[in-house]
Order: C-alpha cells, then sequence, then structure tokens
C-alpha cells in the first residue's frame, strides 16, 4: 500500500502548510481581535454610484 | 490620513453570476433527463436510443455540470465580489480575472464536448481528459494568483475569516487535483490513470471526498460568513467560533476520504482512520452551521418576511442535516445498508440542492439588485421559487432515503432455508414509485432556477450595470512598510503567502518525483499468482466499459458480507485489481455487482443481453447498446495502449504490442464463433454461419463480452451456475 504512504505525506504536508499559516496569522496579530472584524465587515462606506 | 479613491470590479462578478445561472440550469436539466431515464427507461432508451445520451455517460456530465460550473462559477462570483470589498481593493488585474473567467467556461464547454462522446477517464468526479485537467490546474493557478496579489495589495490589515476559506479552498483543491489527475496519455482523447486498484480507489477518493470539503463546502462557508451577515446586517454569533471552527474543519476534512471504501480491500486500519475523522467532523462541521443561524438569533422574525434570509436559513439547515448524515452513513454498521444504494444519492442532494444551491440563490438575489443599482423586479418570484425549490429538495431526498434504505435491506434478506429473498431486479423494481417522485422534485427544482433567470434578467434591465463602483478607503500605513536595503529573503518575508505556497510546491514536486516511480509502479499490494493481465481483447473492452460509463450504475467490488458473497461471489482481494488502470469499483448498484461476472453466463446471453436488455432481464433498466453490435472495434492504438500499460507496471512481454492485434483478433473469432454456433436458426435468420462470425468478430460487443466474461476469473474457487 505505497500509496497510502503518498498519501499521509500529502496530507502531512498540508496540514503542516496549514499550521504555518495558522502560527503566522497568530503572530501577526489577525486573531488578536475576535470581535471587531465582525462588525467592521457590515460597514461599506456608502457607494457613490456613478454609471459607466 | 489620506482617503485614497478606487473603484470595484462589479462587471467579473455579473459574468460569473450570469455563468452560474445558466449553467446551473444546464446542469439540473440534463440531472432531471438522467432522472427521467431511471423513471422511464423504455421511452428513453428504447424510443430515443440514443448514443451520446445513455444515462452512464449523461450522470458524469451531470456530476462535472453542477459542480464544477454552477458551483465553480457561483464560488468564483461571491468571492470576487466580497474580496474586493473585504479587502477594501479592486481585484489586481482585470486581464486575469478576464482570463480566470473564460478560461474556466472553456473547461466546462471541453466537458461539454468530451463527456458525451465516451471521452473520459472513468474516475468518478474527475472524468476529464488529461488535457483538460491541466487547463484546470493552470485556470486555478490564474484565480489564485489574482486572488493572492489581491490579497496583497490590500487596504484592509486584517483577513476578515472568509478570507481564510477562499485560501484553504486554493490550497487544497490544487494539490488534489494535481495527485489525482496523474494519467499518462495513450492518445489525445485517451489516457490511463497512473495508478491501479486499490491504490487508485484511494487516490479517487482522497480526492472525491475533498472535492466536496474543498470545493462544495469551505468555499460556501466562507460566502456563507459574508452574505449572511451582511443579508441580516448584523455581525456573525460568533467571530471567536468562525476561526476555531475554521481550523479544525481543514485539519480533519483530509483524513476522511477512507469512508468511502468501507468494507472494501482497504487496509482496516486506513477504513477506520477515515471513520474516527469523520466521525469527529461534526463539531466543525455543527460548529459552522450554528454560528450562521445563531447570527439571525433575536432576528428569527425577518426570516418571515426576508427572502434573503429565508434562502439561507434553508442552506445552512441543509449543511447541519447532510454534515450530520455523512458522519452517520461513514459507521460501518450504517454503511452496509446505505453503500451503493440511492440514499448516497439522497444526503449528496440535500448537501447539493440544499446547501449550494439555496445559497447561491440567495446570493444571486442579494447581488443582482447591488450590481445593477437597482431593485429586485419581483420579491414575490423570488418568493415562489424559494417554495417551489423546497418543495423540490424535499420530493427529491425523502423518496430517495425510503429508496435507498428499501434495496439496501432487500439485497440483505435471506429466506428461512438460508437462500436470497429477492432477486436484484426485484428490487430494481421496486424502486420505480420513488423514481417517478424524484424527478417531480427535480423538477420544481429546475424550475424554481428558471423563473429564478427571468427575475435576475428583468431585474438587470430595470436597471444598468454599474461596472466600476467607486468606493474610498483609507490605506493601513504598516502595511507598506519599506525596510532599506533589503535582502531577497526579506522580500519574501513579507509575502509569507506566496513563500509557504512556493516552499509547498517545490516540496511537493520533489515528491512526487521521488516516490511515484519507486512506490506506485512497483507496487507492494499483495500480488496474486494467477492475476494475469488482461488480454488486448479484454483491455480493449475494458476501455469500451469505461467509455460508456458502466461504472456509475455497476460495481466491481463484493464486499465480504453474506448477502453479498452469496448473489455474487467470493469477496474482492486487492490482489485482483493490480492491473485495473483505472480501477472501477463503481459507488452504485442500480444493476447488479459485476466483480465475478466472468463465467457465469454464456457469450450469447450477453450478446442479446447488451442489445435488449429489458428482453432478456425483464424489469430491468438498463438501457439498450445496439450500436455495440453495428460499430467496429477501434483497435489502431492498442499497440500503443499495451505499450502505456508497461510503462505503467503491467507485465507484458517485450515487444507484445507488436503481437497484441494479431491476439485480439483470435480472441474476438472465438467468442464470435460461439454467439454464432450457440444461436438458434430463427436467430440466424437464414444467413450464412461464417458471414455472421466473420461479422460479428470486427463488432465492439465482442470486446465488451470479452471483458466481462474474464471479470473476477483469475481467483474464482470455482464457478458459480
Amino acid at each position: 500500500m505505497g500509496m497510502i504512504y503518498l498519501m499521509l505525506i500529502v496530507s502531512l504536508c498540508i496540514a503542516a502548510f496549514f499550521l504555518l499559516f495558522f502560527l503566522w496569522a497568530t503572530k501577526n496579530g489577525q486573531f488578536d481581535d475576535d470581535y471587531t472584524p465582525s462588525v467592521r465587515m457590515l460597514f461599506e462606506d456608502e457607494p457613490k454610484l456613478k454609471d459607466e | 490620513m489620506e482617503a485614497e479613491k478606487f473603484s470595484y470590479d462589479n462587471r467579473i462578478v455579473r459574468n460569473f453570476a450570469y455563468a452560474t445561472v445558466i449553467w446551473g440550469i444546464t446542469g439540473m436539466l440534463v440531472g432531471l433527463i438522467a432522472a427521467l431515464q431511471l423513471a422511464f427507461p423504455e421511452f428513453f432508451n428504447d424510443y430515443l436510443g440514443f448514443k451520446y445520451l445513455t444515462f452512464g455517460r449523461l450522470r458524469p456530465l451531470h456530476t462535472n455540470a453542477v459542480i464544477f460550473a454552477f458551483v465553480g462559477n457561483g464560488m468564483f462570483m461571491g468571492i470576487y465580489y466580497s474580496l474586493q470589498r473585504l479587502l477594501k481593493t479592486r481585484l489586481w488585474n482585470d486581464k486575469l480575472s478576464k482570463i480566470h473567467f473564460w478560461g474556466w467556461q472553456t473547461i466546462i464547454v471541453c466537458a461539454v464536448a468530451t463527456l458525451p462522446f465516451g471521452i473520459t477517464t472513468g474516475k468518478e468526479y474527475a472524468e476529464l481528459e488529461w488535457w483538460i485537467d491541466i487547463m484546470i490546474a493552470g485556470i486555478w493557478v490564474v484565480w489564485g494568483w489574482n486572488m493572492f496579489a489581491t490579497i496583497m495589495v490590500r487596504r484592509v490589515k486584517h483577513l476578515y475569516v472568509a478570507i481564510w476559506f477562499y485560501i484553504a479552498t486554493f490550497v487544497t483543491v490544487a494539490m488534489l487535483h494535481i495527485f489525482n489527475s496523474f494519467e499518462l496519455p495513450v492518445s489525445f482523447l485517451k489516457s490511463y490513470s497512473w495508478y491501479a486498484g486499490v491504490q487508485d480507489a484511494l487516490v479517487q477518493w482522497w480526492y472525491g471526498h475533498n472535492a466536496v470539503a474543498f470545493f462544495l463546502t469551505t468555499p460556501y462557508l466562507g460566502l456563507m460568513y459574508y452574505f449572511v451577515p451582511k443579508a441580516a446586517n448584523r455581525p456573525v454569533y460568533s467571530y471567536r467560533l468562525s476561526i476555531i471552527h475554521f481550523w479544525a474543519l481543514i485539519f480533519l476534512y483530509i483524513w476522511a476520504g477512507p469512508h468511502h471504501l468501507l468494507y472494501s480491500t482497504l487496509p482496516d486500519w486506513a477504513q477506520s482512520l477515515g471513520v474516527v475523522f469523520s466521525v469527529m467532523l461534526i463539531a466543525p462541521s455543527w460548529g459552522g452551521m450554528l454560528n450562521g443561524l445563531l447570527t439571525l438569533r433575536g432576528a428569527w422574525d425577518r426570516v418571515r418576511d426576508d427572502i434573503l434570509l429565508k434562502f439561507m436559513v434553508v442552506a445552512l439547515t441543509c449543511y447541519g442535516m447532510s454534515t450530520f448524515e455523512g458522519p452517520l452513513l461513514s459507521l460501518k454498521n450504517i454503511n452496509v445498508i446505505s453503500h451503493f444504494t440511492d440514499w448516497t444519492i439522497a444526503h449528496v442532494h440535500i448537501g447539493g440542492l440544499g446547501w449550494n444551491g439555496m445559497l447561491t440563490f440567495g446570493m444571486l438575489y442579494w447581488l443582482f439588485p447591488r450590481l445593477y443599482n437597482t431593485k429586485l423586479y419581483s420579491t414575490k418570484m423570488a418568493n415562489q421559487h424559494f417554495w417551489i425549490a423546497t418543495l423540490g429538495i424535499i420530493l427529491y431526498a425523502i423518496p430517495m432515503y425510503i429508496a435507498g434504505f428499501m434495496q439496501g435491506l432487500m439485497w440483505q434478506e435471506f429466506k428461512p432455508d438460508g437462500t436470497l429473498a429477492n432477486n436484484f431486479v426485484d428490487t430494481v423494481i421496486e424502486m420505480k414509485p420513488f423514481f417517478y417522485l424524484r424527478s417531480i422534485g427535480g423538477l420544481l427544482y429546475l424550475s424554481g432556477a428558471i423563473l429564478m433567470f427571468y427575475n435576475l434578467v428583468k431585474t438587470a434591465k430595470s436597471g444598468k450595470l454599474v461596472a466600476n463602483e467607486e468606493t474610498e478607503a483609507v490605506v493601513t500605513k504598516e502595511l507598506h512598510v519599506n525596510t532599506k536595503g533589503e535582502y531577497w529573503h526579506k522580500v519574501i518575508e513579507r509575502k509569507p503567502i506566496q513563500f509557504m505556497i512556493l516552499s509547498l510546491v517545490i516540496v511537493a514536486i520533489g515528491g512526487i518525483v521521488e516516490i511515484i516511480p519507486t512506490m506506485i509502479v512497483k507496487s507492494n499490494v499483495p500480488t496474486i499468482k494467477s492475476v494475469k493481465p488482461y488480454t488486448p481483447l479484454e483491455l480493449y473492452g475494458r476501455d469500451i466499459y469505461i467509455r460508456e460509463g458502466c461504472y456509475n450504475c455497476h460495481s466491481q467490488l463484493i464486499r465480504p458480507l453474506r448477502f453479498e458473497t452469496v448473489r455474487y461471489g467470493a469477496y474482492s482481494k486487492s490482489g485482483e485489481f493490480v492491473y485495473d488502470h483505472p480501477f472501477q469499483w463503481g459507488s452504485k448498484r442500480t444493476g447488479p455487482d459485476l466483480a465475478r461476472e466472468g463465467g457465469v453466463r454464456g457469450n450469447l446471453w450477453h450478446f442479446n443481453h447488451m442489445i435488449r436488455p429489458k428482453v432478456i432481464t425483464p424489469g430491468s433498466i438498463m438501457p439498450a447498446y445496439p450500436w455495440m453490435r453495428e460499430d467496429d472495434m477501434d483497435i489502431e492504438n492498442i499497440g500503443a495502449k499495451i505499450r502505456a500499460m508497461q510503462t505503467l507496471g503491467v507485465p507484458y512481454p517485450e515487444g507484445y504490442d507488436k503481437k497484441a492485434k494479431k491476439d485480439l483478433h483470435a480472441q474476438a473469432h472465438l467468442i464470435a464463433l460461439d454467439i454464432v454456433n450457440t444461436s438458434n436458426q430463427i436467430a440466424l435468420k437464414g444467413r450464412n454461419k461464417n458471414d455472421l462470425i466473420k461479422e460479428i468478430e470486427q463488432k465492439d460487443i465482442v470486446a465488451i463480452i470479452a471483458y466481462l466474461q474474464r471479470l473476477g476469473t483469475d481467483v474464482k474457487v470455482k464457478p458459480t451456475k
């Protein structure tokens, strides 16, 4: 079942990638604030509609 | 701080929106026709017998259309709209967006131009041939490039949770697609999977399950996190929960694939691994569903009137149902009943029609008035669409649940004397009423979508496309800190995403180059001495089997369960499939299993059955294949096929490709001889026997019979009568 080992390697690669990504994001302060982003996305600056 | 003026690209969103609707309706229509073919087989296959639209060729067209064309375009539409606004940045490059759009539509057109003609790899949800696979990979990268570049030049430092979902989608689907699409081209229109048998099955379902996870789930969860709060105009219930369930979901999903192969020849530990992870998946899946639904806390009264929220609530509820059901189906004791039945079909349609469909409809109704700076043409019509679609889902799913459960139990039933209670065909006849009801459900759902199309076009007509939506935003300064005299890696450090993708690609390429030749070709699947490569005629017959999409209705895997071994013969072993590029285990038994079909019936029976299945087996719903009797074998490239198989590690003797054609004709002659000699005088219609043999031995039908007669015979202990 060589394929399983390949799958394991690939799956672990992806998992490792996500882990690094997670650590980077945390270090970068992406998760410091776990409330404001949810509210901020609701506010759009009222678009000044201009037809093309 | 100075506010920067810029604009959002709405034209690309509009283009993807129209593509979503048009391909969606097309895909649903194809699905409806496929459903009608099962409900009215006599009409479709005997009166409208048309070789390019048999169920086996139509069903892949349906699945590819609704997954990659409908949901695919829907996802790009929603992502391109939300990404720009969440990052307060126009898409990085308009040209790239355009290439992405037209490239994706070209891929879909290629799918439509190949699948009905039997140009297929024969792997479920990955049927497209090798050059289309390459196009998919290319266009996928274009999308990723455009998205990551936009993220890099963003004006908002924080990445809202939806964007995390988009990134995970890009990375994982790219990986899955590349690994599962490893195939060796024989010609422009034909390739063989690099992997064989159980290994191919493992890769295929690793891909198949994660296609559900990362094509139908993660992007749509991201979209849900944008459009549900927007539609409800209130923040998501818990932003913290969204982060936690995102990471949990992507870490767990990748391991669940083997639950598609329970009781197969996959090692037990791998099956159990799949089950354990599937059960764990309930937590993050329901985290997402609850987070979405609870966003409406205190605003449930609005669901009564707000058409957008109605669609979204049904979508979330269906997501919750199918992600609860999925883990249940992955339990072995439930899987014994559900596997190979219409229960699976019901399950995926709760997800497809409910979760993906309803969320897409909700997004479209939200987007069109905004893209065209106008009001929705008719809320009443949208409301009607909602009820028609919901009723359609119910009428589709409930009959299929009953059908699946019933058929699963009927297959298991024994009489007191220890023999099977039901012939296979009896269980098919019982499905009739459910097939009718399901078609009505599908028809309703499709009608709703057409109603929506009308409503959206009218909406667009009443307004004018805001192709470039003017806006302004304050730049977050620290995003663009420029350090002096930097090393190259300093530059890359500021681009962590590109950096990681790059390293991932490098690692993956290294891995592929090293591992595949050593591990896959010289597979260490326990080989069985008596298992020999297919003869050239059988190999060609197998290609016909793949071309006609037989795997859509017939499995080739006997589970080690008494009711299966009594019905079909000894259970399947992994060593039997070592030369199967690709594997053809199937996932649905609309017809019986064929793993040990070889030698059970005579050549003449198969000959007549291919031409008139409903006469040979009363109650059968199998399409007739009269053209197999008419079409000459296309064996010009049989030598190339043998050489391809040799490259993949199939032990044909050196130089066998030159002798293949001669062997092929010799075997074809024997089968034709047997068919003619066992026919009675009436069937011959007074024709000269030798002429008839000469005619039949040139036809496709001889090859498919050769293949069917070979199935499972290598390890057969004693032939069943």
